[in-house]
């Protein structure tokens, strides 16, 4: 299995390395926040800092490919309050936000090919902005017209998954297909498969099991898990009793932490991961060490569970925030290119809002569509009945 | 006892049931510090402690599995899974193991374990929040399955259901959490396994559970207009059925409406129809009418309103009963 030249694998976690529970904030427990193992290629006051292992990864960020990074990580912070605010105000029957995870999202999903297939969980809109989906394409899933509306197959972004690990699975199987098509190797057309999901969803068996699959039959996964501290009310340390990457030793594949607030980092390891799987070195565990900066979704009350204190240390390590700063301090970027994408942001969530205010109803039998792929009489059957039923309420 | 919603009932029954025995025990995904996604666990770690209100890793089958060793070492789990289509990891466990112990050791084990499950939709959830999956537990022989439909109910079934020493499979209509009712607290407590006439009538007998209980009130309250006397019956006890009320009753009226969230195709209301046709089949004026989700999977929420069986649903089917 090749790596980068000077990575050392992971060593087992053991249980003297777990903090005490009284010493750390609640979410932060047995996760190591300062494992020396977390890549980080920009910190959160802004300063680039070299990584001997990661920085040929990221070689071609430029000045102007990091204006790009500022430009997805600000649109995609806008659209997701604007979700926010519009399950707020009766628009949405839920939002799932993502404030805190851009970074994680953008630069796993900026690093990926235009031939390889993503597997989301439910909260992946940032992937999904890096795939091409219009974020209007989200808004049936919350407002509750569609599961989904775009298409999987011509996007390789595969619809969101709402039972916790389901998709890690079905990403190890799409792998394998990859694989037992020849789609591995260094040809021009080779591809990998990435796989979203939290760090509650490592407990499922599901994911287990998505883990040796992919292990035994070298499946070009990169499973990458967003560790935002929290599965709604339980912290990490409730799924784990060692940092989540490291259990990738166990399965026979490599585990990697990396701050997932920093998408400089996340974009240069993640590209890493998803070479080795198209050259046949695959999978990778990657987990993006990050925080969720709002509510579960918003039907969660996150008062009832975190502390405050430690939603303050992460403001302080905000993914957007150190962007600019770089930018401002290392690249001398002016305030007209802020105003610039602040402005295009302000644009995005009004038409977001438009898009989703004026969101037609479905038709009546829109239930019926589609349940076979080939006729079913039982379902032909109830929509007639249901058409007449309906029909019978006309003129009344 | 004053007016108290469904999942404040619940939530008194769990707790009467922990204070009488010490090996009863709560485990799900977010039971403890947040009181659960409905808050139905709410207060139960902060007085029993960790070790009785157990936030699990969130992973059903290991809710499951670990209830059914703790139940072989003594303990009486209750489980919750968060939402109805959430249940299908913890399948296997449920099937292969909680189901099938105490007949495979001959009653030498019993795993008395309560799995307890928010059903049913009309909440605007997204997938896998809305379904009605009770006909996947009745199938199972060795499981029981129950669904209140009210707090009183509510407050005693589940305490009964803790009691029991087989397996339940305890359903809750989780659009009628907030809903209130008076628990009588004097009352001697129907028994689990029955069903029960909830309003007597004449004309046509409408057999439901659950989140519908409600809803047929609704339409016989309407169909007292039309002068039909509606009898409305509470299934409650989906496996073991008890459909000597519903017999009884529709040797009275000779009609029968059998309303359900859940799609028809072999499910508890086909059950109920096969079984009323065979024991009752010279006293049924008109065949036995069904009013259900229909057989795709839950839609969008957007559409669960032509989804489920309303008040006009049943009204139809009680017409075209009674038109025969
Ligand atoms: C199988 C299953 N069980 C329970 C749930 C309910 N649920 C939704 S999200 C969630 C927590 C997920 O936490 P994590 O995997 O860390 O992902 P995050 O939402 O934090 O990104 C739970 C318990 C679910 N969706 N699927």
């Amino acid at each position: 299995m090749s790596v980068p030249q000077d990575w050392t694998p992971p060593t087992a976690g053991s249980q003297d390395s777990r903090p005490s529970r009284e010493h750390v904030v609640a979410g932060l427990k047995a996760t190591d926040e300062g494992d020396p193992e977390l890549v980080q290629l920009l910190t959160p006051e802004g300063e680039r800092v070299a990584d001997p292992r990661f920085d040929k990864y990221a070689t071609d960020v430029d000045v102007d490919a990091l204006r790009s990074l500022y430009r997805d990580l600000v649109l995609v912070r806008r659209f997701d309050r604007e979700g926010n605010a519009l399950q707020r105000q009766g628009q949405l029957g839920i939002w799932v936000p993502l404030l805190g995870q851009e970074a994680a999202q953008i630069g796993a999903g900026r690093a990926m090919a235009p031939q390889d297939m993503a597997f989301p969980s439910y909260r992946e809109h940032g992937v999904a902005w890096t795939r091409g989906i219009d974020p209007t394409d989200l808004l049936g899933i919350f407002r509750g017209t569609d599961h989904g509306s775009w298409d999987p197959k011509a996007t390789r972004f595969h619809l969101y998954t709402i039972v916790i690990g389901n998709q890690v699975l079905n990403a190890a199987g799409y792998a394998m297909g990859q694989k037992f098509e020849g789609k591995v190797g260094d040809g021009p057309d080779s591809e990998a498969t990435i796989c979203f999901f939290g760090d509650g969803a490592t407990s499922q068996g599901d994911v287990h099991e998505g883990f040796v699959w992919a292990a035994v039959y070298d499946a070009p996964v990169v499973f990458y898990c967003q560790n935002n501290q929290w599965a709604i009310s339980e912290p990490t340390e409730r799924q784990s009793r060692v940092p989540l990457y490291k259990r990738a030793t166990g399965y026979g594949f490599p585990g990697i932490r990396v701050d997932g607030n920093d998408v400089l980092a996340c974009l240069a390891v993640t590209r890493w991961a998803l070479e080795e799987c198209r050259s046949g070195n695959g999978p990778v565990l990657i987990e993006a060490f990050t925080y969720r900066m709002d509510a579960h979704t918003t039907s969660d009350d996150p008062s009832r569970y975190r502390l405050a204190d430690e939603l303050e240390l992460w403001k302080l390590k905000d993914p957007i925030e150190r962007v600019r700063v770089n930018l401002v301090r290392e690249h001398g970027v002016g305030q007209e290119f802020f105003d610039g994408v602040q402005a295009e942001s302000d644009e995005l969530a009004a038409r977001f809002r438009e898009f989703c205010v004026n969101m037609p109803q479905p038709a009546p039998d829109r239930m019926f569509s589609q349940v076979y792929a080939e006729p079913s009489p039982l379902i032909e059957a109830q929509r007639a009945e249901f058409l007449d039923y309906h029909a019978s309420f006309e003129g009344v | 006892m004053a007016q108290t919603t469904l999942a404040k009932a619940l939530n008194n029954g769990l707790r009467a049931a922990m204070e009488r025995d010490p090996k009863v025990i709560v485990m799900g995904e977010d039971v403890g510090k947040l009181g659960g996604v409905y808050r139905v666990t709410d207060g139960l770690q902060k007085d029993f402690g960790e070790q009785r209100v157990l936030d699990t890793p969130l992973a059903e089958s290991g809710i499951i599995g670990t209830a059914v060793g703790l139940a072989i070492r003594g303990f009486r789990p209750v489980c919750e899974i968060q939402f109805d289509g959430f249940v299908f990891p913890g399948f296997d466990q449920i099937v292969s193991q909680l189901a099938k112990l105490h007949y495979r050791s001959q009653g030498k084990v019993k795993v008395p374990v309560v799995v307890r499950i928010p059903f049913g939709g009309g909440i605007g959830a997204v997938e896998h929040h809305s379904e009605s999956p009770e006909s996947y537990f009745a199938h199972a022989a060795g499981l029981k399955v129950v669904a209140c439909s009210n707090p009183a109910d509510a407050y005693w079934m589940i305490q009964q259901a803790i009691a029991s020493d087989d397996p339940v499979i305890f359903f809750e209509p989780k659009r009628r959490y907030w809903e209130k009712g008076e628990i009588d607290l004097d009352a001697e407590p129907h028994p689990l396994f029955a069903s029960r006439v909830v309003r007597p009538g004449s004309t046509l007998t409408v057999a439901t559970y659950g989140p519908m209980l409600k809803t047929c009130l609704a339409a016989a309250s309407a169909a007292e207009s039309d002068g039909h006397e509606l009898e409305v019956i509470d299934l409650r006890t989906l496996s073991p059925l008890d459909l000597d009320p519903v017999l009884e009753s529709v040797r009275r009226t000779g009609h029968l409406v059998v309303v359900a969230e859940a799609p028809s195709e072999s499910s508890i209301t086909s059950e109920v129809v096969a079984r009323v046709q065979q024991a009752a089949f010279y006293s049924l004026e008109a065949p036995v009418l069904r009013v259900t989700g229909f057989d795709t999977p839950y839609p969008p929420s957007k559409c669960e309103e032509d989804y489920l069986p309303d008040l006009d649903r049943v009204l139809d089917a009680v017409d075209r009963s009674l038109a025969w």
